[in-house]
């Protein structure tokens, strides 16, 4: 297993609590099932985290899914989940 | 004969692994303060024990992380932390004045 390019480390965050920042503001975290090159991810156990501001004041929906895709080109960034998070 | 030698995006960036780098981000205004781990063709970007900057404020670490290459504006030796390893963010926009 090469583990040289940054794709190739995502490998070690398979079947791990990750959070990934999308396009948006919106973030999720889950665990990571499984990624392609274009990043296209699907999470188990995710929650989305959806921020927008209402009438200046910053406001936070949360949604749960079981299993979700994630198409790559909304992805900016993807880490392991820590618990502040 | 010039002795002028391109410097050329992949190399560029192969002297910069395991060196501090910012790149910073199209959106937001946001910036990522790392050491480069490694690249790809596309210019995909592992960063480790970085420091997330939005709008020249720290919002502080974030470890290890993986950016998507379309979301990235530029990259760059992170000079700040080369002076002084306990950075801080510049707020200073003005202007050098010449005497």
């Amino acid at each position: 297993m090469s583990l040289d390019a940054p794709l190739d480390l995502l490998k070690l965050n398979l079947d791990e609590r990750v959070y990934v920042k999308l396009r948006g503001a919106r973030e999720l975290t889950g665990t990571l099932q499984a990624f392609d090159s274009h990043c296209n991810i699907v999470l188990s156990d995710a929650v989305e985290s959806i921020y927008e501001l209402v009438d200046g004041e910053l406001k936070s929906t949360e949604k749960s899914s079981e299993m979700v895709f994630v198409r790559g080109d909304s992805v900016t960034l993807i880490t392991a989940a820590s618990d502040d998070e | 004969m010039s002795d002028f030698t391109p410097t050329n995006p992949k190399p560029f960036l192969g002297e910069l692994v395991n060196k501090p780098i910012v790149v910073t981000l199209k959106f937001n205004k946001t910036q990522y303060k790392g050491t480069l781990i490694s690249t790809d063709n596309y210019f995909n970007l592992q960063l480790s024990e970085a420091e997330e900057v939005v709008d020249g404020k720290n919002k502080g670490k974030v470890g290890n992380i993986f950016i998507r290459c379309n979301n990235v504006l530029w990259i760059g030796e992170d000079l700040s932390a080369k002076e002084q390893p306990q950075e801080k963010p510049t707020t200073d926009n003005a202007p050098a004045t010449t005497e």
